[in-house]
Parts: structure tokens; C-alpha cells; sequence
């Protein structure tokens, strides 16, 4: 058996998406652009995922949802936008965001603020949640964009979106949440938050690759990030990925009807794994189950070090996600981990498993034996549960060799 | 950047049979514990070195015969990623069978190099070369405390890189000799920087006494000074040659020059002159000139007054001199 639970990285594309998209390829293959029969034959296709998109997530007429490549253009245009239209050509210098952001908007960021922005970085608690209170107290009369995602790749932990947005309406600064996560994850209605921009990738609820968009509040003003033919109303130029929009309104639609009853059932197999897990003595979870997106386990296992734990995972023909520095390409601790500051080894022994609606009991119970064993053989050797205690003037006082 | 780099590599293709072998099936994990070293007559020496909440830690356990320090066994603990098991597996390996004398030469070049599956082939990813660094740590601080010493007591140079074990004195001289400007040339000429990164400047995976950056320009700066101290040593001396001079001693000479021997009769004339700028290509010194007054469009400025200008100093200060007016 092979187990895929790494669904906060990307998706298996549902078939049915896969069948809507194929007729799109080499059968209706023309530009939307074109004023023949080719051209305009492809517009009701277009149309009908516009339809998917706009009912999943109950944005109003007068808003835009604009087609994008993914979530990291779309959150590097509303980040660089501001920067043109609020702050080059208008009176801001500021932007609030998160120490817990995707690198899409925390890159983007920092490469404002070499630009001469200043931005500031808010904190989470220990369950790796923003507080609106602390929003609410570094947003200024210079702010011009508030940027906090919904819910954390990481974590799964959901940030207070709904209070957010008031505090942004009232102080009358732009709100811009990345909703990757949170999409087909749990309720997104956007009639009922005040949002003024959010950012979605197709691959992270079933949908292909390469494929997002950005909503956009009343249809307000953004400098565009791509400038070219003027497709999407000009707000975002590209001869449109056709077959990849059809796929991702049919993924959309897919992912948020019924959702309540689908997510239940994920939430069912995941509390069931998660209970399992914390079976395991010196084991935490990150944040209250009630307020984390309902697939995602974030797991600090103590003595088993998290790449040796994914090696292990992927022996055993599982495939899951950690943070330990030792498994980035730059050795770099997980900045994610360090701000949540719940236990300093959360770093280095956090496994992330995350599930979707194809994950299946026998895969729980699968993962399940495997894990435990997993654990078992890497405590074994672990230096964490050694039982001979050093030679007297062997210990280590502090940690010697890595100051983070 | 290039094609190669198009796809990030992925870490774990980069590892040798064997460390993925010992990763899996560690041959000398586990424990030996006082009472049995005791009874075999035997003293057991166990070193810890790294913590949990660094991010990786090793216990290593020697079990020696006092009469002649031969490390008859041992065994290590830890906790760390499967490149920091293996590193401990191999370390453990060399230390079997050695004295404490002979194991405290052991450095982390070794330790890799005995996990390769071939000798030309890095067993190992650069940034997790690290890993094998703690081998080395934990092996002088066991044998410290079996012979009473400070661990800090085996290392006799200052270790800048310790992935490529480089040496702060290696790397002024590399960089002296061969006139090196950037990190990146150091790396190639020396591989300090090239693993884990850490020792290029701060904010790297661990902090560091000395940094690649500092060495440099504090090397740099140095250079720099006996550079200017030999040119105006020179000048003072007289014997200074224009090719050594700085920019602003270059500029006072050819002024003295231009002062003594040519000023006057363009003044005599009407005219005058003025250095722009000296710059020095592959086969020459290219002077800038303006001429003022009534040399400026004046016949012979181009031709006559002009080869008088450049003989002058041709023959003064340096043969490769070109005058070029502008």
C-alpha cells in the first residue's frame, strides 16, 4: 500500500476534473480571444467554470474573480500593486502581515521592504494563531494593506478572517488573505466576510497545476503584475489556460458542495489517526482541533528527528511533510516553526500529515502501524532515550552547536 | 544557474548506498553500559554532543583498556536525520580498535570519505556534509575526558570551515596569493562555504566565531594598505614606478612633469592644459588631457605640442604612456 498524506502540498487532480478538462486539449482547442468559431466556441466553457467559481465562493456580480497562474502570482500582484498604487503614487509606506505567511507573501515583503516599505510581521500564539486584537493595534493611518492568510499550510490552525476584516473596514485599509488552505477545507463565503482580496491555487483542492486565481472586492482598482492583450478585462494579460480554468471551476465545484458532510468525514479518520498518534508517550499536536482546518495534523514526536522520520514514512511507501531544517535545501529552520514557539523542537521533530477526501480507512490504519513503528525504531537509536548517562564532564550544558 | 539547476536536486538521491544502508540497518547503535565495561575490566568513556533542540545530537560510548588505551568497542546514540545516523555509524566504525591517541586524529573528512561508495563520489549532499562535523566534535570531546584535557586542547588551528575543516590561517594566505575579491572564489579555491554555508556570514545554520566575508575584507583591507605604504615608501624613496603608483600619486607626477617641462611655453601662448583622468588598459596608461585657452583648436595640438606632451612623459615616468586629448 502506498499512502499519500501530504494534501497541504498539493493534490491527486479528481478525475472528473481530469475528464472535464480533455476536450479542452486538442478537440476545442481555440483562443477565447478570437473572433471565429474556434474563439467563441470555447466561451460557454469559460463561462460555465466563472459560474463554478463565483457560486463556491459566493462572491457577488460586482466583484471580480480574476484567473491567475496560482496563488504566488496572485499574492505577489495585490502585494507588489500596493506598492505601485498606495505607497509610489499615494501617501502609505506600511504593510501588516504575518511571521507565519507562505514564502509567496513573506518573499514578497521582503522585497518591499528593500524597496524602502516598511512592513511589520505580527506574531501568532502557541497555537500559531493571529489575534485580532494585535491586528487591530499595529494597523496606522499609513497602512495600506493588511495581508493574513486564512488558515496555515502548516498548521491547519484557522485565523480569526471574519473579525479581521471588520477591524480593516472600520480602519478603512485593504484586506488581503491567502486562502489557499482554507478552500474545499472549510466554509468560504465571501458575502459574509469582508475581504477585499484573496488568493487561490486549483492544485490544493483537486484541481491541475498551474492554475488560481485572485478575488477582488467591487471590482477596486489594481495595477495589473502582467501587462500584454489585455484578456481578463485587462486585468491580468495571457491568452487564457483554458482547459486548466475548466478544470479548476469543476475542481471548485467538486470541493465545496457538500462540503459539510465531506469534511466530516476527514475529520473523522483524521481525529482517529490523531488519536492513535498520541498514543505515542511525548507527543504533542499544534492547536485545538476545533479551530484547524479538518485534515491537517501538525505532530511533535520527541526524540525522532523529522527528516529521519520522513525517510522512514517513505520507506514505508508514505508521504508526508516536516519542518526540520535538516530536510530544507539551505538547512534553514523552519521560520513557521520557530514563530509558533511552542516547543523549541517542534522545529526539528514536526511531522505534518495532511488528508483529503480520497483517504481511506485502510490508508488511516495503514499509517497508523507504520508510523508507530517508525517511531519505535528511531527512538531506539535516539540519543533522546538513551538509558547510560554520560561520563562525568560529557553532558551538554546548552546547545553548543547551533544557535538559531 | 544553468539546465542543471533548472530542478532543485533532490536531497535524498544524493546519498551513497551505503549511507542509505546504515540509515537503515545502523551496524553500532545501542548502548554500553558502566557495570559491563566494569567487569570486563574496562573504563567507559560516554560523550554527548549536540542537543534535541539543536537539531541534532549524538552520544558516543568508547569502552577502553586502561593498560594500553586501545578502543576495544563502541557504540553510539542519536538523534538526528539519516545522514547524521550514518555519520555516527562510520564514526563509530573508525573509533573500534584504535587508541584514544590514534581515534582523536579522526576528523569528519574521514568520516565522509568512509561513506562513499566510490572514492570520487561525495557521499553526502554539501549541506549535509555538516552532519559528519559532530563525529569529529564528540570524538575529541570523549577523548578529553578520558585523558583529563580540554577537548578544545586537540585542535591546534583556528577551523573556519569545519565541513572542509579550512583553517583561518590557509584561507589568508589563499586569499593573499592568489588575489582573491569574492567568497565565491574562495570557495573555489579552498571549498571553505561550500557545504552547510554557515561560515559565509551571519545568519547561517549556526552561528559562527569567524566569517568568510570578515576574513576577506579584513584581508582586503590589509593588502590594500601595504599596497599604498609600498607605493608612497617608493615615492618618498624616489624610485617609485609610475605603473605602482596609486591614482592620486599618478596624477602628481604627471602634474610635476607637465609643470616643469611643458606648462610654460603653453602659458607663453596663451594656453594651458589640464589632466582628466589617467586610466590604465592592457597595453598602456592612457593619459586624459584638455587643453584650455588658445591651445584649445590650436593647429599643432593635435600634432606637434602634443607628441612634445607625450615624449615628455614617456621618457619621465613610464613608456607605456599614451596622451590622449579630449
Amino acid at each position: 500500500m502506498q499512502v499519500y498524506l501530504d494534501n497541504n502540498a498539493t493534490t491527486m487532480c479528481d478525475p472528473q476534473v481530469v475528464e472535464a478538462m480533455l476536450p479542452y486539449f486538442s478537440e476545442q482547442y481555440g483562443n477565447p480571444n478570437s473572433l471565429h468559431k474556434f474563439g467563441s466556441s470555447i466561451h460557454p466553457a469559460i463561462m460555465n467554470a466563472i459560474d463554478q467559481t463565483y457560486t463556491a465562493l459566493n462572491a457577488a456580480d460586482s466583484d471580480d474573480i480574476v484567473f491567475t497562474s496560482g496563488a504566488t502570482e496572485s499574492n505577489n500582484w495585490v502585494i507588489q500593486a500596493t506598492w505601485i498604487d498606495q505607497i509610489l503614487h499615494g501617501d502609505k509606506n506600511h504593510i501588516v502581515t504575518t511571521e507565519v505567511e507562505h514564502p509567496a507573501v513573506l518573499a514578497t515583503c521582503k522585497f518591499l521592504e528593500d524597496q524602502g516599505v516598511k512592513v511589520t510581521y505580527l506574531p501568532v500564539n502557541n497555537e500559531g494563531v493571529v489575534e485580532a486584537h494585535t491586528v487591530k493595534s499595529f494597523i496606522t493611518d499609513k497602512t495600506a494593506l493588511v495581508s493574513i492568510m486564512w488558515a496555515s499550510n502548516e498548521t491547519g490552525m484557522i485565523n480569526p478572517i471574519k473579525e479581521i476584516g471588520e477591524i480593516c473596514k472600520d480602519k478603512g485599509v485593504r484586506f488581503h488573505t491567502d486562502g489557499v488552505q482554507a478552500i474545499g477545507k472549510i466554509p468560504v463565503d465571501l458575502q459574509d466576510v469582508h475581504v477585499d482580496f484573496m488568493s487561490f491555487s486549483a492544485h490544493k483542492f483537486h484541481g491541475p497545476k498551474g492554475v488560481g486565481g485572485l478575488y477582488i472586492k467591487d471590482s477596486q482598482a489594481l495595477t495589473p503584475l502582467l501587462h500584454g492583450g489585455s484578456q481578463m478585462g485587462g486585468r491580468r494579460s495571457g491568452t487564457l489556460n483554458v482547459p486548466a480554468i475548466v478544470g479548476m471551476g469543476k475542481a471548485m465545484e467538486l470541493a465545496t458542495q457538500n462540503i459539510e458532510a465531506t469534511m466530516a468525514s476527514i475529520r473523522e479518520k483524521r481525529d482517529r489517526l490523531e488519536d492513535a498518534l498520541l498514543e505515542l508517550s511525548d507527543t504533542f499536536v499544534v492547536g485545538n482541533r476545533d479551530n484547524r482546518t479538518p485534515n491537517t495534523i501538525l505532530i511533535s514526536i520527541k526524540g525522532v528527528e523529522g527528516e529521519g522520520m520522513l525517510w522512514d514514512l517513505n520507506n514505508g511507501q508514505i508521504g508526508a511533510s516536516t519542518g526540520s531544517a535538516c530536510a530544507s535545501e539551505d538547512l534553514e529552520a523552519n521560520t513557521v516553526m520557530l514563530a509558533i514557539g511552542a516547543d523549541n523542537e517542534l522545529a526539528h521533530t514536526g511531522i505534518r500529515l495532511s488528508l483529503s477526501r480520497f483517504t481511506t480507512d485502510a490508508e488511516v490504519d495503514y499509517v497508523i502501524s507504520h508510523f508507530k513503528g517508525a517511531v519505535m525504531r528511531l527512538r531506539n537509536i535516539s540519543s533522546s532515550f538513551a538509558m547510560q548517562k554520560p561520563t562525568l564532564g560529557g553532558e551538554v550544558q546548552e546547545c553548543e552547536l547551533h544557535q538559531h | 544557474m544553468a539546465k542543471a539547476d533548472m530542478l532543485g536536486a533532490s536531497l535524498w538521491d544524493a546519498y551513497s548506498n551505503k549511507v542509505t544502508t546504515l540509515m537503515n540497518n545502523p551496524q553500532h547503535q545501542g548502548e554500553i553500559f558502566e557495570a559491563e565495561a566494569q567487569k570486563r575490566g574496562h573504563k567507559l568513556i560516554v560523550a554527548d554532543f549536540g542537543a534535541e533542540s539543536c537539531g541534532d545530537a549524538v552520544r558516543l560510548y568508547w569502552e577502553i583498556d586502561p593498560k594500553n588505551d586501545i578502543i576495544v568497542n563502541s557504540k553510539f546514540k542519536s538523534f538526528g536525520c539519516g545522514t547524521a545516523i550514518a555519520s555516527s555509524d562510520v564514526m563509530t566504525e573508525l573509533c573500534i580498535g584504535k587508541t584514544v591517541q590514534e581515534a582523536v586524529k579522526i576528523t569528519n573528512i574521514d568520516v565522509e570519505l568512509a561513506l562513499r561508495d566510490n572514492p570520487e563520489t561525495p557521499a553526502v549532499p554539501p549541506q549535509k556534509m555538516h552532519c559528519s562535523v559532530m563525529a569529529y566534535d564528540v570524538i575529541k570531546k570523549a577523548a578529553g575526558l578520558y585523558m583529563g584535557v580540554d577537548a578544545e586542547s586537540f585542535e591546534t588551528e583556528i577551523i573556519v570551515c569545519e565541513c572542509a575543516r579550512v583553517s583561518l590561517g590557509t584561507l589568508r594566505e589563499v586569499i593573499r596569493l592568489n588575489d582573491l575579491k569574492t567568497v565565491e572564489q574562495i570557495t573555489d579555491y579552498t571549498k571553505a562555504g561550500g557545504f552547510c554555508k554557515s561560515c559565509i556570514k551571519p545568519g547561517g545554520h549556526e552561528a559562527r566565531e569567524w566569517y568568510l566575508v570578515d576574513i576577506l575584507a579584513d584581508t582586503r583591507k590589509e593588502m590594500d594598505e601595504e599596497k599604498m605604504k609600498a607605493a608612497a615608501d617608493a615615492q618618498a624613496e624616489g624610485g617609485a614606478k609610475f605603473e605602482d603608483m596609486t591614482l592620486v600619486q599618478q596624477i602628481k607626477a604627471v602634474d610635476a612633469i607637465i609643470d616643469e617641462n611643458v606648462r610654460q611655453f603653453l602659458i607663453m601662448d596663451g594656453g594651458d592644459m589640464e589632466i582628466i583622468d589617467i586610466k590604465k588598459s592592457d597595453d598602456y596608461i592612457d593619459i586624459y588631457i584638455r587643453y584650455l585657452g588658445a591651445c584649445n583648436g590650436c593647429a599643432s595640438s593635435a600634432t606637434g605640442t602634443l607628441y612634445a606632451i607625450e615624449s615628455t612623459l614617456k621618457e619621465k615616468l613610464s613608456g607605456n604612456i599614451r596622451v590622449l586629448p579630449i
